[in-house]
């Protein structure tokens, strides 16, 4: 049985539907790549994965249990923590409350967890009283993901984490996740930087306009003609 | 000089109450981006409950003795507080909750709000056959000076409702910076869907926010009918001008609705009653609310983001 289910979900916003059964699965330990253009239905399919949004048809199963219309803030109890898409730091609390926000379900923040994250992401201990505001994209981005894992994550969504920084900072945030998943953690993620996200995934599935119209691993998926064509810009002979 | 003193008492006393009701104003902006315009008939529940109670263990003119006063001035307060709290809260859940639930614009808020403030106040004149005015009892002597050097004066009322109104804020202050619950309201207000994403339940906070600020409203309550009078219309003008302090700070700013209030209290005190005008005779301390409200149309036109900005909501 896999960790996550996905079977054949639907969500609408309002008349629009912007998945029309949407089906995948994720097994523990995997990294799973969630690949397509704008507006084919990634963060939607992870907001409703993380209860932020509730589909109208299908099923969501996380350990075996339905948790489709559960909402989001008793879903972080099952260990299932988002980072969305733009980061979402609050901005007017230090990085140290916005790491101290992500382990909010719990009693107190578990303090080896907070001295991992420091060790993940050394730049955070040096800004620790920073305003998250004043954070670099980066930075930003960094701090996001370490408040998701302060939660203690069975599965991890990453919407865009690439989203708008500079190359070198990317290839340091996938080398972090790939650490972050060789401790265990099994991770979900959504990118446009398709050649990143499937070097570091297992498996990977294409959306196009609320449909998976490709899946397979990411060796497999690199390899493909027309994601080569779609997503990594290469001209086909 | 004395006379400036004295004012400047009355004007801090005025002040506090405009502070602590304020703070209920910008508690629910900072999560909802709404101005609850029924929050001044919270106030006036705060004042009625109080007075249902104070009156069931003491009676008019019973001047007890200073642990007596205490007493008193505790049951008043938790009473009012108390009332204020559930009159919010039920605010919350039968004006507001079904319509956010079911996504309505902002108007339909206001209209509510208005449609609720009116409610509560008729319904509290119902009850109370509409006695306007009515000196709340004094159950101790509101005019004994614990303060009187060289003609400055401050009446045992006057600093019951500062250093009452003083401690209740700074209570509130540690509370949103030092604690979970405080913690989880700053979150919402910050970026509610990413607080939920935390673990926080979006409609308890926003409940408890409602709580909180009808806490404070409702012990406001009790201090200004202890000082003035109270009826079912007595929220209307301090609720206005709490309205106008919390925008003066900066609306959805905590620090900046405690402060606002203060300012408010003392400016609309020290304008009118300024030595130099006041000697023509022309205007005076009658001239209070004309006062309070220049202020809040000047500060809406040079500075609408008020003293210290909109700290708490996402509207920076």
């Amino acid at each position: 049985m896999a960790l996550l289910e996905v079977d054949d979900i639907e969500v609408r916003y309002g008349a629009i539907r912007a998945l029309k059964g949407v089906s995948f699965d994720v097994e523990e330990g995997e990294v799973v790549a969630l690949l397509g253009a704008n507006g084919a239905g990634k963060t939607t399919t992870q907001k409703t994965v993380s209860g932020m949004m509730r589909p109208a048809l299908g099923e969501i199963r996380f350990d075996g249990e339905r948790i489709d219309g559960v909402p989001a803030h008793t879903l972080i109890h099952r260990g299932i923590c988002h980072v969305p898409e733009g980061r979402r730091v609050f901005p007017r609390m230090s990085v140290k409350e916005n790491l101290e926000m992500g382990a909010f379900r719990f009693k107190r923040p578990d303090k080896q967890v907070l001295d991992h994250v420091m060790e993940l992401f050394p730049r955070l201990q040096e800004r620790i009283t920073q305003f998250a505001g004043t954070l670099s994209g980066g930075e930003q981005q960094m701090l996001a993901i370490g408040r998701a894992l302060m939660g203690k994550p069975r599965l991890l969504l990453l919407d865009e984490p690439s989203m708008g920084l500079a190359p070198l900072i990317v290839q340091q945030i996938f080398e972090i996740v790939r650490e972050i998943n060789g401790e265990g953690v099994t991770v979900l993620i959504v990118e446009q930087n398709a050649a990143q996200a499937l070097a570091l995934a297992n498996r990977g599935y294409v959306l196009e306009t609320g449909e998976v119209v490709l899946s397979g691993s990411g060796k497999d998926l690199l390899a493909d003609d027309r994601v080569r064509a779609a997503y990594l810009g290469e001209e086909i002979a | 000089m004395h006379e400036f003193l004295n004012y400047v008492v009355l004007g801090l006393t005025r002040g506090s109450m405009y502070a602590l009701i304020a703070l209920g104003y910008t508690l629910v902006y900072g999560v909802l981006q709404l101005i609850n315009f029924a929050h001044s008939e919270v106030f006036m529940s705060g004042a009625f409950g109080s007075y249902l109670v104070v009156n069931a263990v003491t009676h008019d003119g019973a001047h007890p003795a200073w642990y007596g006063v205490i007493g008193i001035l505790v049951l008043g307060l938790g009473s009012g507080a108390a009332v204020g709290a559930a009159v919010a809260y039920g605010l919350e859940r039968v004006a507001y909750r079904p319509l956010r639930r079911r996504g309505a614009p902002k108007l339909a808020f206001l209209i509510s709000a208005i449609g609720a403030s009116f409610f509560l106040s008729q319904l509290a004149g119902k009850l109370f056959n509409r006695l306007n005015n009515n000196d709340f009892p004094t159950y101790f002597n509101v005019n004994h000076h614990v303060v009187a050097v060289a003609g400055v004066t401050v009446s045992l009322v006057q600093a019951i409702i500062i250093v009452s109104a003083l401690v209740m804020m700074l209570f509130l202050d540690t509370m949103v910076n030092r604690t979970k619950l405080g913690s989880s309201i700053r979150a919402v207000a910050e970026d509610a869907p990413t607080a939920a994403l935390m673990g926080i339940d979006i409609d308890k906070t926003i409940a408890r926010t409602f709580i909180i600020g009808g806490a404070l409203a409702g012990a406001a309550g009790f201090l200004f009918g202890t000082a003035y009078f109270f009826s079912n219309t007595m929220g209307f003008i301090p609720g206005v001008k709490a309205f106008a302090a919390a925008v003066l700070g900066g609306i959805g700013n905590i620090r900046g609705a405690m402060l606002g209030g203060m300012l408010l209290g003392l400016i609309e005190v020290l304008l009118p009653t300024f030595p130099w005008w006041h000697a023509t005779g022309l205007i005076g301390i009658q001239w209070t609310d004309v006062v309070a409200f220049l202020i809040l149309v000047l500060i809406l036109v040079l500075r609408p983001t008020g003293l210290l900005g909109e700290k708490l909501g996402r509207a920076a």
